[in-house]
């Protein structure tokens, strides 16, 4: 079923565009070169960032704290090796993405953490940079019970993605 | 500031657990194989990123932005009962949450900026609205159609179904979403409004 939905949605997109008499092929170029430019942005950070966590990694200090929050994850069912990216995730995209990728490449794509890792950085955003943006622009101070409420909502999603990687896989 | 923070700690982490396990060797080591990661990762996520920012440029020039905010509204209208007021408001407030929905997160966060703005009825406020805080918590919590660098992550290690999480990452975003705002609306009633 899944292997259809990203075909299928790429066709629609096209038809749609093709229907409205849009140049749909220069879009894509324009997009495509865009996200070169995304890319490029968020290289240097991976570099830097991957290399704090493989020295992290090297060191025995990941393999420490998944030991040291082993009692609180297990008993909500996230994996405790996951520790280190929900503790990034909220705070740099691109570090997320690092730490992410790393348990991706360690415990294996397929594997159980490999995909949490994966479904915990699709559902979540990074949300201090999220409210320092938008409420640093609009010139609010006082942002009350915002992050409490948005933290929650990621730990929803920390919680739910060990939980449907469970059901799904 | 953070990030240097955190830089500096995981380098004083990293020393003080080689100094403990005797790791000092692989420790660096991992130094120069982690930077080489860096870039190979990035290199081979380079395909699916520019080809999903390509789908998603499509996407708004073919108008779906506009089809999901008319889809969307009645739901913004009562998450956000003020837009019923103001139709420029809507407007801005929609757009921010389809752009995020398709992926466009350069497109969402200047229309969320400006939905912000709109809400203020004076200009020197500076104590957010429970209007406010729920946009945000939107946002932070990524309701997100397909998340392309990290199917772009999955590619690049090997992965022959990067897209096969999609249904997981829906529910997921969808359930801290819908738990965001529920905790935002009980919030809202019992915190101070300065």
């Amino acid at each position: 079923m899944t292997d259809y939905i990203v075909p299928s949605l790429l066709l629609a997109v096209s038809v749609v565009s093709l229907h409205k008499k849009e140049n749909t092929y220069d879009r894509l170029l324009t997009g495509a070169s865009q996200g070169l430019k995304i890319l490029l942005s968020i290289v240097p950070a991976l570099i830097v960032l991957l290399t704090a966590v493989s020295m992290l990694r090297a060191s025995g200090a990941i393999e420490a704290m998944s030991k040291f929050f082993q009692p609180v994850f297990s008993f909500v069912g996230i994996p405790p090796e996951t520790a280190i990216l929900v503790l990034v995730r909220p705070l740099s995209g691109s570090a997320a993405l690092a730490v992410g990728a790393e348990l991706m490449a360690q415990h294996g794509i397929n594997s159980q953490i490999g995909r949490t890792a994966a479904v915990m950085l699709g559902s979540t955003e990074t949300t201090f940079y999220t409210i320092s943006v938008y409420f640093g622009a609009a010139g609010i101070k006082k942002t009350r019970y915002t992050i409490p409420a948005a933290l929650i909502a990621d730990f929803t999603g920390f919680f739910m993605a060990s939980w449907t990687v469970r059901w799904f896989f | 500031m953070v990030m240097s923070w955190i830089w500096t700690g995981i380098l004083v982490i990293s020393m003080i657990f080689s100094l403990v396990n005797g790791s000092a060797s692989a420790v660096s080591g991992a130094i120069l194989s982690g930077a080489q990661a860096g870039i190979t990762l990035a290199l081979s996520m380079a395909g699916t990123i520019c080809l999903w920012s390509g789908v998603a440029e499509v996407m708004q020039g073919a108008g779906l932005t506009a089809v999901l905010s008319r889809i969307l509204s009645p739901l913004s209208e009562r998450i956000f009962p003020s837009t019923r007021k103001d139709p420029m408001l809507a407007q801005d407030l929609c757009a921010n949450i389809c752009a995020n929905f398709l992926g466009l997160g350069n497109a969402a966060t200047p229309l969320g900026i400006r939905a912000v703005q709109r809400m203020k009825s004076s200009q020197d406020m500076t104590v957010a609205t429970n209007e406010m805080c729920r946009l945000i918590v939107l946002n932070t919590a990524s309701i997100q159609l397909i998340p392309a660098n990290v199917a772009a992550v999955r590619a690049s290690l090997g992965c022959a179904t990067p897209f096969d999480i999609l249904p997981a990452v829906w529910i997921t975003s969808i359930c801290s979403a819908g738990l965001g705002l529920t905790a935002a609306y009980i919030l809202g009633k019992v915190w101070s409004h300065d």
